[in-house]
């Protein structure tokens, strides 16, 4: 009867804290809200346990007919599609100027590139109101100078969402920016000597030396700023709660509302595991393509 | 007033000797009510030692979820100030205590009677009124004498006649009414105040497409068809006040907060140009009816100190201390006779107030209704913008109505099998 300890459950001992709480605060929570996205959860059910149904799959069925599910996901993939490839060119871009020979002083440039990324949003989002003040906003003012129309930036449905979308790429950009960079320099400086001998022009460096080296951090930096871009909740929250008529509603912020606002937290269960379905292939798809690329 | 409170507080402690164990009452309070109730908390510890009032400040866009979290979490305070309209969804909850048998008949009485109605649900009271607010008619005295009116508009047809002059007036720019567009409160008096129900069959379903109803939305959507107001959401409004004294917009239907607000932000020459005015009704019944708003002050089930609670609700809601919030804060009294000091007596543009506050009815008290509001706001914003007829959005209200009262049909079906 008596086992003695192998050397494997040594190890699963070792283990054993680490995961008893990945289980208890992370697979138990999914677990249940999965289960919760089956029942009609509302203000009654938590008042009441009695008054809690089972529904199958009705919230996910009322998902699909909910024209405000399509309206935030349309929203979101906007976000994704224009604000996802602006912000990995803009860190692109950012990286190989600092990380360029001539620049001096490139701690600090990396460091002041860096910091929107470890700045509060709650105060990012305080100051950019101010730069998109219909009357009294910096970008207007620009837009002024140079004889073009204001914009009211966040009041306007056709506005509100590049907004958005330039706010979260100047507090985003950052991250991705330190990524490229330790991709840049992990490419060995001979590839360059070699090319220049050859007397490759700095644009064929970049293209047939710099970019195919840099494929799997691109690989690396898409597929965390896409599940990141997907998830898009705080910008809209502090900034718009998701107006105006609705325009930067996104998928995540309407399963807040549903569930924080309106305590519908059985439906806001079905809109989670929806957007997870959707981020999930979304990166199985960018994984795929990138794979037959490489 | 604080730094005298600093320096007598080790002097009251003192006093206290700390033999005895103060009671503490936790305190949840909104926005700057929250802040302003502070300064009332020493007087109320003065005449009862043996308490300590802890009051925690919440943002009112938290507030609700706020209090829903510590309810889930069982940690609710032992007082806390709620919105009326929230007040089902804490009954249903059975997060709220009665105060049935702690409100004398008396007392009960000096309330205003459509606003305390709120705070009962199925025949029992759940809260008690701390201050009120409703809609009415802020305009410019000015502009509507400059169109022909020397008094404002007592009847509908009195109403669009004074549009239909302001729109006339030369100027440019300019319109009779400001209606921001994704607000509900507006279309849902004007249903009130004919009559509508809103929901039939005890809320079972929505009443959107009754007679009524459709009458006070029609009129609602010909005040913009006809140009008297413009199709603009309160987002769009850069400057609420700048406009107002621009002659922009002549009248406006708002709250009391606005009375502090236009006192302090219109430019001085604008200070004699506007006043107040209980709403216009539909027949020759004036004032015509508007919305019973406020919050009131609540005691927590879960609350060990319920009778300690009760005090301090009821020192809050004495006359006196009544007056001292409504200084400092603007904040209307829910108590008749605190109408009658000189302060709030005398004071014209709040007058109107009173006069509407005696005619106020509750919209319906269901949890769902904050839900359905917000459904009304989205199909009038539709219908004013010429997305959808008025019939289509009607219907497409009723539809989404009926589906978010399908749980409250479930269980009154439950209930009486």
């Amino acid at each position: 009867m008596k086992t003695p300890l192998l050397p494997a459950n040594t190890a699963f001992w070792f283990l054993a804290p680490a995961l008893i709480l990945i289980v208890v605060f992370f697979f138990l929570p999914v677990a249940a809200s999965l289960l919760l996205s089956f029942t009609d959860f509302d203000i009654y059910a938590l008042g009441d346990h009695e008054r809690l149904r089972f529904v199958a799959l009705d919230n996910y069925l009322r998902l699909l007919g909910d024209p405000l599910f399509w309206t935030a996901l349309k929203n979101t993939l906007y976000f994704v599609l224009v604000g996802g490839p602006l912000s990995v060119a803009v860190s692109l871009g950012a990286a190989l100027l600092v990380n360029h020979r001539l620049v001096r002083f490139k701690g600090l440039f990396r460091s002041l590139l860096f910091l929107p990324v470890v700045t509060t949003l709650v105060a990012i989002a305080v100051v950019w109101r101010y730069l998109y003040h219909p009357r009294y906003g910096f970008l207007n003012y620009l837009l002024g100078l140079l004889g073009l129309d204001t914009v009211d930036w966040l009041g306007d449905p056709d506005w509100a969402m590049p907004a958005i979308i330039l706010m979260a790429i100047w507090k985003n950009f950052g991250f991705n920016m330190i990524i490229f960079i330790a991709g840049l320099q992990s490419i060995p400086v001979r590839l360059y000597e070699a090319a220049v001998i050859d007397g490759a022009s700095t644009w064929r460096q970049f293209r047939h030396i710099t970019l195919p080296m840099l494929a799997p951090t691109f690989v690396f930096v898409t597929v965390i700023t896409m599940i990141g871009y997907f998830q898009l909740f705080a910008e809209p929250y502090v900034m718009t709660q998701g107006g105006p008529a609705n325009s930067t509603l996104s998928v995540a912020l309407l399963m807040f509302q549903e569930g924080f606002r309106w305590w519908n937290l059985g439906y806001a269960a079905a809109v989670a595991f929806t957007l997870f379905l959707i981020i999930l292939t979304g990166t199985v798809l960018q994984l795929r393509l990138r794979r037959r690329e490489i | 007033m604080r730094l005298i409170g600093f320096l007598l507080m080790p002097a009251l402690l003192g006093a206290c000797g700390g033999d005895r164990e103060k009671t503490v009452l936790e305190f949840w309070a909104m926005g700057q009510e929250g802040e302003v109730v502070q300064s009332l908390m020493p007087e109320f510890e003065r005449l009862h030692p043996e308490l300590q009032v802890k009051v925690q400040q919440i943002p009112w866009s938290a507030a609700h979820e706020k209090l829903l979290t510590a309810y889930a979490g069982d940690a609710m305070p032992d007082v806390f100030q709620l919105g009326n309209t929230w007040i089902p969804e804490f009954v249903v909850l059975k997060a709220v205590d009665s105060l049935d048998n702690r409100l004398t008949a008396q007392q009960r009485e000096d309330y205003f009677e459509g606003i305390i109605e709120t705070n009962e649900i199925d025949g029992r009271l759940h809260g008690l009124p701390w201050y009120v607010d409703t809609r009415l008619l802020f305009y410019r005295t000015d502009i509507l004498v400059k169109a022909g009116f020397s008094a404002p508009p007592k009847t509908w047809n009195e109403w669009l006649a004074a549009m239909a002059a302001i729109a006339a007036l030369p100027g440019g720019d300019r319109y009779a009414l400001l209606l921001p567009m994704n607000e509900w409160q507006v279309p849902v008096i004007l249903a009130l105040q004919m009559g509508s129900e809103l929901l039939r069959d005890e809320a079972r379903f929505g009443n959107f497409r009754s007679d009524a109803f459709r009458q006070a939305f029609r009129f609602y959507l010909d005040i913009f068809r006809r140009g008297y107001a413009p199709a603009v959401s309160e987002a769009q409004i850069a400057n609420l006040y700048q406009e107002f004294a621009s002659g922009y917009f002549a009248m406006y239907v708002t709250g009391p907060w606005n009375i502090v607000e236009f006192e302090h932000r219109l430019p001085k020459s604008m200070q004699g140009r506007w006043a107040t005015a209980p709403m216009p009704a539909p027949d020759e019944s004036y004032p015509g009816v508007s919305l019973a708003g406020g919050a009131s002050l609540a005691i927590a089930r879960s609350s060990s100190r319920k009778d300690q609670a009760w005090k301090l609700i009821e020192f809050l809601s004495e006359p006196e201390q009544q007056l001292a919030f409504y200084r400092l804060t603007g904040d209307l009294p829910a108590r008749r006779s605190a109408w009658l000091h000189p302060d709030l007596a005398t004071a014209t543009r709040t007058q109107a107030f009173k006069t509407q506050l005696e005619r106020v009815v509750s919209t319906p008290k269901i949890p769902e209704w904050e839900r359905i509001a917000s459904k009304i706001a989205h199909y009038t914003e539709k219908a004013v913008r010429g997305e959808l007829t008025e019939e289509q959005a009607l219907a497409a209200l009723d539809k989404d109505v009926d589906r978010i009262l399908e749980k409250r049909r479930w269980l009154l079906r439950k209930r009486a099998p």
